[in-house]
């Protein structure tokens, strides 16, 4: 190691020796290694990194060396300080990565703990079923319709081809508000939305009006005096009883899944002509799958057209009604209506704020 | 209606017959709903006529009983034990043998009973699953059957009954005649209409009929049959028909016009002619008349009721119920047979009326086919010849008459283009001709072929195109129409304020709340117990003439009272914490009443009249309310529940407003049912737009409520759809925070204090928040202290300390200048 001619040999200096050097780094590895924490590690640190550690006070004596013999000195101090806190470090790395872990680990809770502070509300499965109707026929181009529940007579019934002694019109079937002949109803369905709609708009029409209808009926199991339901108008040039079909199985897809189907059956109301009953195709029937009736279609009756000033010569027009209840139950399989009129939290809960 | 198969094939020509479930589908598929298929008897095993030899009457039991010896073959006869009384020896009557099995699995066994070997049953109509009747058995008329014979041929027990519900405009499918040529046309098979038969020439008027009121009748048509042998029984097809229909048999006169409406669809009525004093009127009941009908009620009549009279007065209530003085008795040999056509609506009232629905008034409700009447008696009247030895007088009166019907004409391709199908040439014609149109087909100059159709007489319901056209869209199948969209319409989405209603719901139930739909029906004295002041505009309420339930006749001008009584009713069912809203249009008459307008049909209204009509509506906003009780934070593992207060009103109001996008402001209030000291009134600047808070313990104690129970109700129409909002500036500088406390008069609302602040605070002010509220003795009696956490912040460069100092010293400036704040020490 040393030239043959150097006046001084660095070993003769005890500290800077090769052995004394690496007595010191390892002494150094091993009081950090028996440092069982962060805070043990730090308190032994001065000793062997310190201004008073060996390597250090080794590193002193270099002044004494020399010129030719400091390099060398030198270089192995260097290394012998770098080992040293190399081992510090990595021992440091270890201790924190440990102390880390079991923070975490002290810290950690029984997720499976409930956090109900505030629950979440819900929305009434029929305001959501509503909803979800008119984004199916927006996206189709339609608008959405609204009407008042107390409405006259004239919309209710007479704009919509009722004769004057229609049955619907008894106080058997139709809630009357006084005074005596005031004329007005609460409305027994919402198709006064039509009458209304063709007088304030321009043609063409497309619209869908979901709302609250009333029959008196007594609350029971499948009836309920208050009850809704969304109703579908439009009128247009060319219109044929094939949109209107067209149009129903779209919307039982987009109700009861992309297999769902609906048929029609001739049927009568006053404000269409011809009429049809929809029967929807229902896969999750009681019972196996089967025909559900769903509501009542056909194609705008001419004496409505004429009453709300559409010539039917020009227009024509398809209009179809179900009720929201109704749909609920088969599709949601709600055994009783008066569920979905009492307001019983342990009812709407379960259904969210989507439908 | 129903109709056993075998009689709705007898005027059919089918090639090869359809069985019962294909003509209920046909039915179906042609627009008249099936309610239900019965297959009659699922009888196997002996099934007897029988000859009633000897009748002995078994005294010692409680009931009547019977041993009855019964022949039952040849040189056979049973001894039978029976609970009816109905029959005398000599009566045919049906036997189950031994071993034959009746419907619902019911096996008969020879069996000791009542002191006796039965061997077998003497059967009822029910028992063998032809009817309802079950008062006693089913005695056959004489010469039906001979002891031994097949009871099951005899019987038609192979046959099915199909129950049809016809739409109300089809009143000809309420007979076989209407719902045979039904088939006939769903089949495409010859028909042979017994309801055109000829009718021979009357010789004179039978008796002076006038009809007073031609609104009420149209046309009247009587025929009389003298020396109708009252013994004579009725045919047993003919009972067995009645008996399918669901009709009693009672004596030949009166099952024979029962069965010529079913048949035919004309009702009749039969008087004892005997009974009947003088001619005839048809008019109008006279005020205060009465009258005893058939089954023995007396009812004092309307001035709206259609009567027939004699010189004696009122004797039927036409088209409804007979009168119990001309009624055809056990005795009655002389019959005066009656058919005409009443006014459908003034039918209908009179059922509604007198609560008396039946067979006949269905018919007569639906309209009946006014040529029908003279073929329907001549029917009747021949039966009564066959069947009861008869002889039928030469008169015949016929008043009033039937008016042509009046011929529709319409493009021959309209079905094709309202169905959107191209159907095969000639089928509107056909079609057509098939429910009995006279069909008439040209070329116009123009080269357009028309169709013109004469509807039949029992066709009052076709009176337009369209009318056509459904007749020939459901006879082609509506299954056959195809299924394609529209061109989709360029739609303009859902409208602002939908869109924001959405968003209001979804965040009421977002933070906590559950939607209900209460009904809108509220009994007035909910306003007692919620502490109304008698003139309180909410009183003043719509009422329906006809509730459900006759104290809730208001219709809801507040949505509060719903609310509590669906919170009552969760309660009730063991909720605790329970937060609760709704949606809704309230019913808010106007001031002045607009009465409404009368409005004729055929044309559009006058924009006046649809003003007037829309005017004469009582205001319906929609508004929306909400109810908490209990806690608004639950307790549990973390710690206590925070019960439900004022503030939770208050701000749920806030949050609705911001979910419309307007910002409400806040002052206080003292409106009923709220507590006068816990009520915010929710304001859109100066205009009052809802209140919340908590209720008056009074109103809290008078529903029973848990304590401390808050409510509020917005109306949302009244909110403002500001739609203008600018994206805010965000300044990339820091801020500088700053407290400062003002002591103010306990008085003064926060709100105010807050407003003043942020006025004074100028530009400089991007946020302040009230973050502690403190009265007592540090800031002295009256007073209170409001600390505000502000922060500065400039757009463009980094603020100073300095700055934003002045600034807030500006802000407290603004408040001591407006309510004499000073700054806290």
């Amino acid at each position: 190691m040393s030239g043959a001619n150097d006046p001084y040999d660095p070993k003769q200096v005890a500290a800077l020796s090769p052995e004394a050097l690496d007595t010191a780094v390892e002494q150094a590895r091993e009081a950090f290694a028996k440092a069982a924490d962060l805070d043990e590690l730090a308190a032994v640190k001065p000793s062997h990194l310190g201004d008073r550690a060996p390597v250090l006070l080794a590193r002193r004596e270099i002044g004494a060396l020399p010129p030719a013999a400091k390099a060398e000195a030198g270089k192995r101090v260097n290394e012998a300080q770098n080992a040293v806190k190399l081992a510090f470090e990595e021992r440091r790395a270890v201790l924190q990565a440990e102390r880390d872990e079991r923070v975490l680990r002290d810290e950690s809770v029984d997720v499976t703990l409930p956090w109900d502070r505030v629950p979440r509300g819900a929305r009434h499965p029929i305001s959501t079923l509503a909803e979800r109707i008119g984004d199916v026929f927006v996206a189709m181009g339609y608008e959405v319709a609204e009407g008042p529940e107390l409405e006259t007579e004239w919309f209710n019934f007479d704009a919509l081809n009722f004769g004057k002694d229609h049955p619907a019109r008894s106080m058997q079937d139709t809630f009357y508000v006084g005074p005596q002949d005031s004329g007005l109803v609460l409305r027994t369905h919402t198709s006064p939305v039509q009458a209304r709609t063709l007088l304030e708009r321009e043609l063409p029409v497309y619209v869908v009006c979901p709302g609250r209808t009333f029959r008196t009926d007594e609350l029971d199991a499948t009836h309920t005096p208050v009850f809704h339901q969304v109703e579908g108008l439009a009128v247009d040039k060319g219109l044929t009883m094939g949109h209107l079909k067209g149009t129903l199985d779209a919307f039982a897809r987009a109700m009861f899944g992309e297999d769902s189907r609906t048929r029609l059956r001739p049927s009568f109301f006053p404000f269409t002509e011809p009429s049809a009953e929809v029967d929807v195709w229902f896969p999750e029937k009681k019972g196996g799958a089967g025909w559900v009736e769903w509501g009542g279609c056909g194609m705008v009756n001419p004496n409505v057209l004429r009453n709300c000033g559409v010539d039917p010569d020009v227009y024509s027009g398809f209009a179809f009604g179900m009720g929201l209840e109704r749909t609920l139950q088969f599709r949601n399989g709600l055994p009783d209506m008066r569920d979905m009129v009492e307001g019983d939290v342990r009812f709407t809960q379960p259904f969210g704020t989507e439908a | 209606m129903r109709i056993p198969v075998t009689w709705l094939v007898e005027h059919l020509e089918f090639p090869e017959p359809p069985t019962p479930d294909e003509i209920a589908e046909a039915f179906v598929r042609i627009g008249l709903e099936v309610e239900d298929v019965h297959r009659l008897g699922s009888v196997t095993g002996p099934l007897v006529a029988g000859r009633v030899v000897d009748v002995k009457e078994l005294t010692e039991f409680k009931k009547p009983i019977r041993y009855c010896q019964v022949e039952v073959g040849p040189e056979q006869v049973n001894g039978i034990i029976c609970g009816a009384t109905n029959f005398v020896e000599g009566d045919t009557v049906v036997v189950a043998l031994p071993g034959a099995v009746l419907p619902g699995d019911f096996t008969i066994a020879e069996r000791k009973t009542y002191g006796h070997v039965s061997q077998g049953m003497i059967c009822s109509a029910r028992e063998l699953g032809l009817g309802e009747d079950h008062a006693g058995i089913l005695v056959l008329p004489s010469g039906t059957a001979q002891p031994g014979d097949d009871a099951l041929e005899v019987l038609g027990l192979g046959d099915t009954v199909i129950e049809v519900a016809p739409t109300p405009d089809r009143g000809y499918a309420f007979s076989l005649r209407g719902l045979a040529r039904e088939i006939s046309c769903a089949f495409d098979v010859p028909f042979g209409d017994p309801g055109l038969a000829e009718v021979p020439e009357g010789e004179g008027d039978v008796l002076p009929v006038r009809i007073e009121d031609t609104g009420a009748c149209s046309r009247f048509v009587a025929r009389r049959v003298t020396g109708v042998d009252p013994t004579a029984p009725t045919p047993w097809w003919m009972r067995r028909r009645l008996m399918l229909a669901g009709i009693r048999s009672i004596s030949l006169p009166v099952d024979v016009t029962n069965y010529v409406m079913l048949e035919l669809g004309q009702p009749l009525h039969a008087f004892d002619a005997s009974a009947v004093r003088g001619g005839l009127v048809v008019r109008r009941a006279a005020a205060g008349e009465k009258l005893t009908t058939l089954d023995g009620s007396v009812r004092a009549l309307d001035p709206d009721d259609i009567v027939i009279a004699d010189d004696s007065g009122v004797i039927s209530l036409a088209g409804v119920m007979g009168g119990a003085s001309t009624e055809v008795r056990d005795d009655s040999t002389d019959i005066l047979l009656e058919a005409a056509n009443w006014d459908p609506a003034s039918i209908a009232r009179t059922v509604r009326r007198h609560k008396l629905p039946s067979e006949a008034s269905k018919r007569f409700e639906r309209t009946v086919d006014p040529a029908l009447a003279p073929v329907a008696l001549e029917r009747a009247a021949r039966l009564l010849h066959m069947f009861g030895e008869g002889s039928i007088k030469p008169g015949r009166t016929d008043e009033g008459g039937l008016t042509a019907p009046v011929p529709v004409t319409m493009p021959i391709d309209l079905p094709d283009r309202v169905a959107g199908v191209r159907y095969a040439r000639g089928v509107t014609a056909r079609r057509l001709g098939q429910i009995g149109c006279l069909v008439e087909v040209t070329t116009g100059d123009d080269g357009a072929t028309m169709v013109t159709a004469v509807p039949p007489t029992w066709r009052a319901d076709l009176t337009q195109p369209a009318d056509l056209v459904e007749e020939v869209l459901r006879l082609e199948g509506y299954d056959t129409i195809p299924s394609t969209l529209p061109p989709a319409p360029a739609g303009r989405g859902l409208t602002e304020r939908q869109r924001r209603r959405r968003t209001v719901s979804r965040a009421l139930a977002e933070n906590g709340f559950v939607e209900v739909k209460p009904f809108p029906f509220i009994a007035p004295a909910v306003f007692d117990a919620l502490g109304l002041p008698e003139d309180d505009v909410r009183r003043r309420t719509v009422s329906v003439l006809n509730p459900l339930e006759a104290d809730k006749h208001a219709l809801a001008t507040t949505l509060v009272p719903g609310l509590l009584e669906t919170l009552q009713r969760n309660l009730a069912r063991g909720a605790k914490d329970v937060a609760l809203y709704t949606v809704a249009q309230v019913t808010l008459p106007r001031t002045e009443r607009v009465p409404v307008p009368e409005v004729g049909v055929g044309a559009r209204p006058s924009d006046e009249q649809v003003a007037s009509l829309v005017a004469s509506l009582p205001q319906q906003p929609v508004h929306v309310a909400a109810v908490l009780a209990g806690n608004r934070e639950q307790a549990g593992w973390w710690g206590k529940g925070r019960p439900a207060d004022w503030a939770d009103a208050v701000q749920a109001a806030r949050l609705v407003g911001q979910a419309y996008g307007v910002e409400l402001t806040v002052k206080a209030s003292s409106l009923a049912p709220w507590h006068p000291g816990r009520c915010a009134e929710l304001r859109v600047g100066d205009w009052p737009v809802g209140h919340a808070g908590e209720l008056h313990p009074k109103v809290v104690e008078a529903l029973g409520l848990p304590k401390r129970t808050v409510a509020f109700e917005l109306d949302l129409d009244a909110l403002p759809l500001e739609d203008h909002r600018p994206a805010p500036v965000v300044s990339p500088y820091p801020p500088v925070l700053l407290d400062v406390a003002v002591v103010v008069d306990a008085e003064v609302p926060a709100e105010q204090v807050t407003r003043a602040l942020r006025a004074g605070g100028g530009e400089l002010l991007e946020d302040l928040r009230l973050f502690d509220v403190y009265a007592g003795d540090q800031v002295g009696e009256g007073k209170r202290s409001l600390a505000y956490a502000l922060r500065f912040r400039a757009p463009d460069r980094t603020l100073t300390v300095e700055e934003a100092t002045a600034a807030r010293d500006t802000a407290v400036a603004e408040a001591a200048d407006r309510f004499g704040a000073a700054l806290r020490a």
